[in-house]
């Protein structure tokens, strides 16, 4: 479904990737794993559109996305929740789900949409008319994700959902990935968390300094020496 | 009470009514673009001036003078972003001041140029009420109306419209967005296009009560930034009670003493109140 090849970004005079390609094939979970600094937050606004590719092709099905600005990034089915979640903090629970659905494919399909994420998120119905600043960390993760899914994606990026969370929240938002790959939707994923990741995607890419340095998967890396020693302490 | 002193407040908040229009659209511009139009009241002059051709000179019916003056200053707020401010946004803050300023000579000087230095009067005269011996000033109460339901008609957009909704999201984080679907320059564009309605709309109403030259936002320029910083500027609730209060004081002020020392107890109301709360009265 997502593919890039050789893809290059950075900031200002920073090159933070160094023709990384990959690959996330309709109806899969992948996992970008990899140390603090080593591009997994760069990788994702490269491909939302948030910071230009300096080289390299990015496609969605075929077409290509490479150049595209954000706001049309998500109108090709590319949904992003960020890291540290960045909910509008004084808006509503409900009003940041409605800003999800801003594009108007999501507009015309709203009321539907709302449902949707309320059955998957049952609290956030309880708390739609509380301020987002003011959920604890795991409902936030679950407004953020809830919000990108408002836009009916057909991949959702996530950046570090678990990080800053308590380790039982942890647990529940890989549960939510679960739940999300359930409902049918390709998944990719950048954590940290490298031992929990794997056990909810179906492969992963080791990203370090801007480079891929190991791709297989899910089972294949978590019987990895490399990746055993370095990222489990195992 | 003393019915001079009533009659001194209820005019104070009438006038308060129009301020708040302003503080409303300066907030606007500054919480969704973060940038200060210095020009802003020199916005509310060109509308002015234009009501005052329009009906005044070329006897073309008041609503539709009204309504020419809101959309041709909404026109100039979308204007003065795509000249002005746009090149500047991604400048030092000061920059932007220094954009905006140049602006306000610029208008000023122009205006001057054009229609030169004399005081013009639309010459609408709407009557006075007496009301249980208390006199008010029938334009006044009008302005008050209006702006009124300017304020209600903006906060319903802004809490019930899509456009509306990003306009509140993207005050809070302009970098993520992008990842919402909406085009951040289209929603500053339409933020500018409102900024320059409320002024169209504050010109209306104050040319039913002063007198249109070059200079006049000279007059209320500095007090709808008093009254934006005390709200805490961005703060758009804030700005608008902040408004009365200043009102309320220049109008009690103005009855015990005369109006110029009335704005004197204004400004010093606001320099204590900036000690005691750099960051406005309604920070959160």
């Amino acid at each position: 479904m997502l593919s890039l090849a050789s893809v290059s970004a950075g900031y200002g005079s920073f090159q933070a990737l160094f023709g990384v390609s990959l690959d996330v094939p309709n109806g899969e979970a992948v996992g970008v794993i990899g140390p603090n600094g080593a591009g997994k937050t760069t990788l994702m606004r490269a491909i939302s559109g948030l910071i230009p590719l300096r080289e390299g092709a990015m496609s969605i099905e075929g077409q290509s996305i490479a150049g595209m600005p954000s706001h049309k990034i998500i109108e090709q089915g590319i949904a992003h929740v960020p890291e540290n979640r960045r909910l509008f903090p004084r808006l509503s629970v409900e009003e940041n789900l409605r800003i999800g659905a801003f594009i108007p494919q999501a507009r015309a399909r709203f009321a539907e949409q709302l449902d949707w994420v309320y059955t998957l998120f049952p609290k956030m119905k309880d708390r739609r008319d509380q301020l987002a600043g003011t959920l604890s960390g795991g409902e936030q993760q679950m407004c953020a994700i809830g919000r990108a899914l408002m836009s009916k994606p057909k991949l959702l990026l996530m950046d570090e959902p678990s990080a800053g969370l308590a380790p039982l929240v942890v647990q529940q938002v890989f549960e939510l990935v679960q739940r999300i790959r359930a409902e049918g939707l390709t998944v990719l994923i950048v954590e940290q968390n490298v031992q929990q990741v794997l056990e909810v995607v179906d492969r992963a890419y080791l990203l370090e300094v801007g480079k891929i340095k190991l791709s297989g998967t899910a089972a294949e890396l978590k019987n990895n020496n490399f990746i055993r020693q370095s990222y489990m302490g195992l | 009470m003393d019915i001079y002193l009533l009659e001194a407040m209820i005019n104070g908040l009438l006038l308060g009514g129009v301020l708040a229009l302003l503080a409303l659209g300066l907030n606007l511009i500054f919480g969704v673009i973060d940038v200060v139009w210095i020009a802003y009241a020199d916005i509310v002059m060109c509308g002015m001036y234009v009501l005052y051709y329009l009906y005044a000179q070329y006897g073309v019916p008041l609503p539709i003078a009204f309504l020419v003056a809101i959309v041709s200053m909404a026109a100039m707020g979308v204007l003065v972003h795509m000249i002005i401010i746009a090149p500047v946004l991604e400048s030092a803050p000061i920059n932007q001041l220094l954009a905006t300023g140049g602006l306000l000579f610029f208008l000023q000087s122009f205006a001057t140029l054009l229609f030169g230095t004399d005081f013009r009067n639309i010459g609408v005269r709407l009557p006075i009420l007496e009301i249980a011996d208390i006199y008010i000033s029938f334009s006044r109460l009008l302005a008050f109306g209006i702006g009124l339901v300017g304020a209600i008609v903006l906060y319903i957009f802004l809490k019930r419209t899509y456009i509306g909704t990003a306009i509140r999201a993207i005050a809070q984080d302009r970098d993520i967005i992008g990842l919402m679907g909406v085009d951040q320059r289209k929603i500053y564009l339409v933020t500018s296009a409102i900024g320059g309605a409320l002024a169209g709309l504050a010109a209306c109403l104050l040319a039913l009560q002063y007198d249109v030259h070059p200079y006049i936002g000279n007059t209320f320029g500095p007090v709808i930034f008093m009254i934006c910083v005390l709200g805490g500027l961005g703060n758009m609730i804030g700005g608008f009670i902040a408004s009365f209060i200043i009102s309320m004081i220049i109008a009690i002020g103005g009855y015990y003493s005369n109006t110029e020392l009335a704005y004197v107890f204004a400004f010093a109301f606001f320099i204590v109140l900036m000690f005691v709360r750099p960051r406005g009265l309604f920070t959160r």
